[in-house]
């Protein structure tokens, strides 16, 4: 695990992600996707960039069903980024990391 | 002449980028892998390879990158996490404009591969992580006990439609032919599975559905022009792949497809640039096409590297 990346769960999810002061960026994932495990290094690198200015979370979408139904999410790995608890993005799929950047810098 | 920074800059760390930058290492070329999302590619969706000799158990797509990275660590090869946003290669020292730097080379290898193709049909952009789908792998769990759409005939659709059945309670395969162009022993697989339907001789013309996903899609049969609704929740697209050269801004000859044309060097229209596996104009895309051709890419910029300073 990287040490900026935390685990959310359905039942943290509320405090963790909805009631943050900082924007939140959610990396749903499973063990059993491939494209899951990949873009987990992108998302690393990523969060040490933005250290301070956003906060991340993984969301394992086999041991946490409700948020991922709750969002809507039949795909993975989908990342949302939250806002004042509100989610503002959506990135579905294996995208480059720029795409990734550019979500975020738009919520800052 | 200046230095460059590089000898050789590899674009791409799928199967065709990986097995380049091997050859690269071990031929001492200062070498840069560049990768704009997560090494591996398009194989990484891939639930099961079977027909990539030295694995005779067969292995996931992730597997099989995971080992051809570690190869291609033991080698001393780095991937960066970097985009070319475009690139100058009509000189002998060739610049590429990366999102966080410029850098210069000798030789260049296009390894970007190829993405999946859209079909263009309303719904499409709007179901896409919402009960549209082109990774099997990924998303058949969010489908269990559900009836699904797939659309397409060959390798990859017929390979992973048979995968969703492990999840999901029926597949309509969708496919616009009287016959399917995959393998003939998927073909019989899919043929023989009872959660499989085969809608032949139609293609999707719309997605449809609410905020909750996608509920249908509808249908037309090319040969009786007859239209109707399939109640899916999902859709899964395999038709086809475009290759990812926007970066390239016309500079190599391309195909009508818009893949790269190259040799049997896997020179392409520019000196000095190659390009290797799914990018390229080429008959078949499989692992062991891309493999095969990034060893002939490495090895003839190498070449081609020697040849520069010798002049």
């Amino acid at each position: 695990m990287a040490e900026n990346i935390a685990e959310v769960s359905d039942s943290s999810f509320d405090g963790d992600v909805l009631q943050s002061e900082l924007p939140v960026l959610v990396d749903f994932w499973a063990p059993w996707c491939g494209p899951c495990k990949a873009i987990g290094p992108v998302i690393e690198e990523i969060s040490k960039t933005y250290e301070g200015k956003v906060k991340f979370f993984k969301c394992n979408v086999d041991d946490n069903p409700v948020t991922p139904g709750n969002y809507g999410i039949r795909a993975i790995p989908t990342l949302l980024l939250f806002k004042g608890g509100e989610k503002k993005e959506q990135i579905v799929g294996m995208v480059d990391k720029a795409k990734i950047e550019d979500a975020l810098n738009k919520s800052l | 002449m200046k230095t460059p920074d590089y000898d050789l800059v590899i674009i791409g760390a799928g199967p065709a980028g990986l097995t380049a930058s091997i050859y690269a290492a071990r031929a001492r070329l200062n070498t840069l892998v560049l990768e704009k999302a997560a090494p591996g590619g398009q194989i990484l969706v891939t639930d099961w390879i079977e027909n990539y000799p030295g694995f005779p158990e067969g292995l996931s797509g992730a597997d099989l990158i995971m080992k051809m990275m570690e190869q291609a660590r033991r080698f001393g090869v780095e991937i960066e996490t970097s985009q070319v946003l475009s690139m100058d290669i009509s000189d002998t020292i060739k610049e590429l404009v990366l999102d966080n730097r410029t850098v210069t080379c000798k030789a260049v290898i296009v390894a970007t591969g190829a993405s999946p193709m859209k079909l263009g049909v309303p719904g499409e952009e709007e179901f896409y992580g919402k009960g549209i789908s082109t990774c099997a792998t990924c998303d058949a769990p969010f489908f269990r006990n559900s009836v699904v759409a797939a659309v397409g005939g060959g390798d990859t659709a017929v390979q992973e439609s048979i995968f969703l059945t492990r999840f999901v309670e029926k597949v309509y395969l969708i496919h616009r032919r009287d016959q399917l162009r995959a393998a003939r022993i998927l073909q019989e697989r899919a043929l023989e599975n009872p959660k499989i339907e085969i809608v032949w001789d139609s293609v999707v013309t719309s997605v449809n559905g609410s905020d909750a996903g996608v509920e249908s899609v509808s249908i037309k049969n090319v040969k009786t022009g007859e239209t109707r609704e399939l109640v899916v929740e999902g859709c899964f697209m395999w038709v086809g792949t475009v290759p990812n050269t926007s970066f390239l801004q016309g500079a190599v000859e391309v195909n009508r497809g818009g893949f790269v044309v190259v040799n049997a060097r896997m020179e392409t229209s520019v000196p000095g640039v190659f390009a290797a596996g799914d990018v390229r104009d080429t008959p078949l895309r499989q692992v062991a096409t891309a493999v095969g051709d990034s060893a002939i890419a490495a090895a003839e910029a190498a070449n081609y590297i020697e040849t520069l300073e010798s002049l």
